[in-house]
This record gives C-alpha cells, sequence and structure tokens, in this order.
C-alpha cells in the first residue's frame, strides 16, 4: 500500500486499536478534526467517543488523565498537538509517566504512547518546531522514538502499542507528508532500540534520525560517498551496539540532528564513541547540528536548521582530517 | 439589559460538634455504633502512626515526613465512607488511608523509610486499591480523573476518591482536572483537604475565593463545605457523592487545621503563633469523637488503654520488621523498564562491580 507517514500511523492505530478494544486516544481536536495533521482521522467513526476522546484544551491533563486511565487498565495514545505546548504536560511525564514504574517496585505500569509532532522546516508560527528528544530522553524511564519513514513510522507505532513501556512518539511534522512508500498492509513491528543501517559504506559514518535523514542521504547521494548512514529511529534506550561497530568500521563519524547543538544527542553519541572507540578512530568526531538557541521564528529558519550545504561542509572536514 | 444568569450557594455540614452533640436530622441512618467505633480506631491509629514516625524522624531513622495531626476526620471518615472496590488516590500527607484500607503498617514505615518496595503492594496484585502518595502538589488529581474514566469505561459500578490541600487547589492540575471531571462526568470524589496552610502560605493567601468549594462550580459540578474535624459529617458526605457517582462527580471541602508542622523539615514558629494551633485544640477530631462515644456509653478509658496498648505493639513490631528490611540496589534499575536495555544493564553491572555499593571509604 502507498502511504505517507500520516497515513501510515492512521493505519498502525487502527490496527492497533481493532486488536486492543484496551486502547483509547486522546487530546485536542483528535476526534471530529481527525487531528491537526488528520493523524487520526476517520476512528471517531470507527471506534466511538469513549475510544477516541476530544479532551478540553489542557495538556498537563491530557497526560495526566491518560496516567489514571493507564492505571485503571486502559492503553492511552494521549496527542500533544505540537512539541511545544506538550511542556504544559513535562511536570506528568517527568515526575509520573516516567517514574509510576520505579515508584512502585513494577507493581504499577504504564503503558502508553504519547504522541507529537516535532522539528521544523514548515514556516509555521512560534512553538510549533520544537524538537524536544533529548528533554524526554534525559530523564530515564521513556523510549523516545522518531521514525523517518512511512514504514518505520507504522512499524515502530505498533511495536509501542504492543509493548508494557511508555513511549514518547515523536512525528517529524516536516516529514508527514513529505512522500510516500510501498508498505505492507498487515500488521508488522520495528523493534524498538534497534537503529537502522540504511546504507552501508567504508569512509565515513553518519548517524542521524528524524528530519535530518533525508537531508543526509541526500548529499550521500549527489555525492557518492561510501558513507554508512545509521538512523537511529529510536532515541532512547540508545543502540549503542551499533554506533560502536560502525564508528570502528570506518573511523570516522559524524553526527547530524535538527536539535540544538549543545547537550544533544550528538554529544551523547560522541561520548560513548570516546569511551569505547577513540583509539579506532581516524578524525575528530564532529556534530552537524541547529546552533544552540531557541528555534527562530520562519524568517530565519532556513538559516537555523542544518541544510545539505551545511552537512557536505562538515564531510570535507571530517574526510580532510 | 441586564439579568441574572448564573446563581450558586455553597452549603456547610456539621453533623457532630466540638462537644459530640450529634444533629440528628442529618445522621446517617446506615452507620452503626460498630462502624463509629471502628473510625475511632483508625483515627487513634493514625495518630500513633504519625507520633511513631515523628521520632523516627527525629533519631534520623525515617525520611522527610508530612504528619496528619489534627486531620484524622477527614481522612479516616472519607476514606471509610467509600465501598470495597472504590479507588484511592492520595498526595502526600494521607497516611490514614493505607491503614484504613489495610496496607501492612511495616509497608508504610518503608516507604517513610525512603523505600519503593513499600508501595509495591499498592495495586492489583493484593486489590488495595491505593495508588502511591504524590508528591508534586496537585499531579495526582488528573491522575484520578483518567483512573474514573477508565472505571466508567470499564461500566463496573465503582468510584475514585482523590484528595489535595488547601493550597493545591491554586495548581492548574486542580482546575484541569476537576474540568475533565464535569465534562466526562466522572465518578469522581475530590476532597479538598484545607487544613488552612500550605508550608507557610495561609488559606487567605492562597485565593480570593470565599470557600474552596466554589471553584467547584466554575467546572459545572457539585461541591459542598464539610467540618473536616467532624467524622460523621466527612463520612455522610462522602456517601452521598458516592451515591451519586454515577451520574458525576463532587468537589468535598473538608475544614480542618495542621496542628503540627508541615514536614519534618518545617519551623511553623516562623510564620505561626501558637495561639492559633490552641484555639483549635477543642476542635480536635478524636477528641470529640471520644465524647460522643463515652456520652453514649461505647467507651471508657479501659478500652482507651487497651486500643492504645495493642497499637503501641502493632507499630513496633512493624518498625522492627521495616528496619530488618535490606534493600537491593538492582531494584533501582530494574523497575524503569518492562525489560533491561542493553545501555542500562552495563551501568549496573559496572556499578555492582566497582564495589561503591559497599561500605568503605576512598583510601
Ligand atoms: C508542584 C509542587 N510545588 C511545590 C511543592 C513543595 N510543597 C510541598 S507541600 C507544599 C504545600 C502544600 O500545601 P497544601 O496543598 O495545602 O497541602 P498540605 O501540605 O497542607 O497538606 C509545597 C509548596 C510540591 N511538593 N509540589
Ligand atoms: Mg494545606
Amino acid at each position: 500500500m502507498q502511504m505517507n507517514i500520516v497515513s501510515a500511523l492512521n493505519n498502525a492505530l487502527d490496527l492497533a486499536m481493532t486488536e486492543n478494544e484496551k486502547m483509547v486516544l486522546l487530546g485536542e481536536d483528535i476526534g471530529t478534526d481527525g487531528g491537526v495533521f488528520r493523524v487520526t482521522d476517520g476512528l471517531l467513526s470507527k471506534y466511538g467517543e469513549s475510544r477516541v476522546i476530544d479532551t478540553p484544551l489542557a495538556e498537563s491533563s491530557i497526560v495526566g488523565t491518560a496516567i489514571g486511565m493507564a492505571i485503571g487498565g486502559l492503553f492511552p495514545v494521549p496527542e500533544l498537538q505540537f512539541a511545544g505546548f506538550m511542556y504544559l504536560s513535562f511536570s506528568q511525564i517527568v515526575n509520573h509517566v516516567a517514574r509510576y514504574r520505579a515508584r512502585t517496585r513494577s507493581a504499577i505500569t504504564l503503558p502508553m504512547i504519547i504522541r507529537t509532532p516535532v522539528s521544523g522546516g514548515v514556516r509555521t508560527l512560534e512553538h510549533h518546531s520544537e524538537s524536544p528528544e533529548v528533554e524526554y530522553a534525559h530523564i530515564g524511564g521513556l523510549i523516545v522514538v522518531e521514525p523517518s519513514n512511512p514504514y518505520d513510522a507504522k512499524g515502530l507505532m505498533l511495536a509501542a502499542a504492543h509493548g508494557k513501556d511508555p513511549v514518547i512518539f515523536l512525528e517529524p511534522t516536516k516529514l508527514y507528508r513529505l512522500f510516500k512508500q510501498d508498505i505492507p498492509e498487515n500488521a508488522y513491528e520495528v523493534p524498538i532500540g534497534k537503529a537502522n543501517v540504511i546504507k552501508q559504506g567504508d569512509d565515513l559514518t553518519i548517524i542521524t534520525y528524524g528530519t535530518m535523514v533525508e537531508v543526509v542521504k541526500n548529499v550521500v547521494e549527489k555525492r557518492k560517498l561510501s558513507a554508512e548512514v545509521v538512523d537511529l529511529r529510536t532515541i532512547n534506550p540508545i543502540d549503542e551496539k551499533t554506533i560502536i561497530e560502525s564508528a570502528k568500521k570506518t573511523g570516522r563519524v559524524m553526527i547530524v540532528h535538527e536539535a540544538p547543538l549543545s547537550f544533544g544527542v550528538g554529544a551523547e553519541i560522541s561520548a560513548r564513541i570516546a569511551e569505547k572507540a577513540i583509539f579506532e578512530l581516524d578524525a575528530p568526531i564532529i556534530r552537524v547540528a541547529a546552533p544552540s538557541l531557541p528555534y527562530p521564528l520562519p524568517g530565519d529558519e532556513k538559516f537555523y536548521v542544518p541544510n545539505e550545504l551545511k552537512v557536505s561542509k562538515a564531510i570535507d572536514k571530517l574526510l580532510s582530517e | 439589559m441586564i439579568k441574572k444568569i448564573f446563581d450558586a450557594t455553597i452549603n456547610y455540614m456539621q453533623i457532630m460538634d466540638e462537644n459530640g452533640n450529634i444533629d440528628q436530622q442529618l445522621f446517617p441512618k446506615n452507620l452503626s455504633d460498630e462502624q463509629i467505633i471502628e473510625m475511632y480506631k483508625y483515627m487513634s491509629l493514625a495518630r500513633a502512626v504519625d507520633a511513631k514516625n515523628l521520632s523516627l524522624q527525629r533519631q534520623g531513622r525515617a525520611v522527610t515526613y508530612a504528619p496528619l495531626l489534627g486531620e484524622e476526620a477527614t481522612q479516616v471518615g472519607s476514606a471509610y465512607a467509600m465501598r470495597e472496590n472504590d479507588l484511592f488516590v492520595p498526595a502526600f500527607r494521607q497516611h490514614a488511608l493505607y491503614m484504613v484500607k489495610g496496607l501492612p503498617l511495616y509497608k508504610l514505615f518503608l516507604v517513610l523509610k525512603g523505600y519503593e518496595d513499600g508501595f509495591d503492594a499498592v495495586d492489583k496484585p493484593s486489590k488495595l486499591n491505593v495508588l502511591p502518595e504524590i508528591v508534586p502538589v496537585a499531579t495526582q488529581l488528573p491522575h484520578a480523573a483518567g483512573l474514573a474514566y477508565a472505571k466508567k469505561y470499564s461500566k463496573d459500578g465503582s468510584a475514585v476518591i482523590t484528595y489535595v490541600g488547601d493550597g493545591g487547589t491554586s495548581e492548574g492540575d486542580f482546575y484541569e482536572a476537576i474540568n475533565f471531571a464535569g465534562v466526562f462526568k466522572l465518578p469522581l470524589i475530590i476532597i479538598i483537604e484545607n487544613n488552612g496552610w500550605a508550608i507557610s502560605i495561609p488559606r487567605k493567601k492562597q485565593t480570593a475565593a470565599g470557600t474552596l468549594a466554589q471553584k467547584a462550580i466554575a467546572a459545572g459540578i457539585p461541591s459542598i463545605q464539610v467540618d473536616g474535624n467532624d467524622v460523621i459529617g466527612v463520612y455522610k458526605a462522602v456517601s452521598d457523592a458516592v451515591m451519586n457517582s454515577k451520574n458525576g462527580p463532587t468537589v468535598i471541602e473538608c475544614i480542618t487545621y495542621r496542628m503540627g508542622i508541615h514536614t519534618t523539615a518545617d519551623d511553623p514558629t516562623k510564620y505561626r503563633p501558637d495561639a492559633d494551633v490552641e484555639a483549635w485544640k477543642p476542635k480536635d477530631p478524636i477528641l470529640r469523637l471520644r465524647k460522643y462515644l463515652e456520652a453514649k456509653g461505647l467507651w471508657n478509658q479501659s478500652k482507651e488503654q487497651q486500643m492504645a496498648d495493642q497499637n503501641s505493639k502493632l507499630i513496633d513490631a512493624a518498625v522492627d520488621k521495616a528496619e530488618a528490611f535490606v534493600v537491593n540496589p538492582k531494584s533501582m534499575f530494574e523497575n524503569i523498564y518492562s525489560y533491561m536495555p542493553d545501555v542500562l544493564k552495563e551501568e549496573e553491572d559496572e556499578a555492582e562491580a566497582s564495589g561503591f555499593w559497599q561500605e568503605g571509604s576512598v583510601e
């Protein structure tokens, strides 16, 4: 079936809700409107308003009530309309979603999928373009995934739906309808915690995820590089094994993400490579990311989000060392 | 043109006054003498456990603690009015709920000593139906609303009761939770345990609203204010709310008083005159219930002594058992995900191998 990320996610949620009658969706405008990006389109009429819940406009309680629903035996899938507004639920996520299992020594667990659109490049209002993955990955207790294509979007969603852990499911807005893929109609899973080596290569390793996967792929293709490209897919827990293996293989590593440089996923990966493979590197690790400042208004975004040129120049540097 | 389009009233209810006199009209017909004695015993046990834990904390044998002294009627009366299958979502001061719900006392002392293992029995396996204590103020209220949603969804007829302090009613989560409960007409009872203080901030500085109960009006749900030191009044208000829970939520503001410190890290002499506390002493919830029971010939000094002896035996045994507990630091790592990720396993193995979990000092 030809699908973009929106239809792949819609299809995954549909399959998961059919399989599991305890699954409920909740969020702002997800019912009648089908979500502002239409990810939940058609599900209200299929599953009814007790399972597709248009909530009041209140983010903290969207996650907070989802916690109670999970404790009460449901499998909630809260949608936060935009990642920039998800901060209003940050206390619930950090203080409770991430900790409830620990707090009760696993007597109470919170299977749930917290969905939100992330990242920019779509020329929209302030607070609609954030890339908050590290903010959730840093906590511990939260699985953080971010697909970069329709196949992974559906497979990760179903893996999360079949799991027992709280998952922060980040959906790059820019990729929602960017391209289609032919993906299986039936249910399948993409394993959580497993990075995808989307291209084998010998000269350098580029580790990336989300919106930057397309950018990196384009540069590698245009320049016909023998680059190994790793799409993380899961940010936390990080697939260290795949990363270290590739670093050792090529000896030159670059990490590319849209989120700001400092304290980012790139820093985490660099540290792990430094700890486990530094003597097998031929050049210092390079990070390509947005500058260490908040996402600007759209007028400046093309100077902010890393693009093919920025990635390509960094590759020159990495190969010249 | 101007016309009145909305009007509302908040009622205050008291059934048993400070001297133990009863308003017969309001007295719940289904409440037996035995049940009242049982509530008296829970209130007394809660006060004894509270005192014990304070002393343990002062000796360095328990962590920071929020005492419930003076608030026993609000906690026990409300808990006692709930049915077997109803669920409890406390804040951080409602230790008495665990006693009413039958959490083994040593488990409570484990929690008070700082071990999650005390809460490993809170839910399904033991059917206790009471959630762990929640420290971030008011954040438990949306959980309670979501739980009530799940209960309504399951159509099992049960209700959820949750607790928040007077200070907690200023939090966004309070408004969000009662609003959500109102929209979906959830079987939820919200107890505002108004003890007059939020650490050093008196009730009057928390809001210009004349009552906290009236906050429910904006959410479109019924509410009442009750004398929170009157266990019969609290019992009745909650029983009525339980009866009505199939139609939707109720907010109950219980007026009580924090007779002690906020927590063991607090010194109230800095912000609260002793005279204020003195003025509340005659309204003590246990004292007044005892007056009532004695006047009815249901209680006397020898029964009191017998109960006190029993309680201290029970408490000492529980403390001994809790103090014998040895925690396994691996539990920290192994209760984070449903499986053990490689990267976390490596951290656990390293920590164990390094020996820093053993006693010792740097040479
Ligand atoms: C969100 C949050 N803010 C601040 C605190 C610190 N704190 C703990 S208890 C408390 C006062 C709570 O007052 P109230 O809601 O009246 O409950 P009480 O302590 O009187 O039972 C504060 C400020 C906290 N635990 N959580
Ligand atoms: Mg208070």
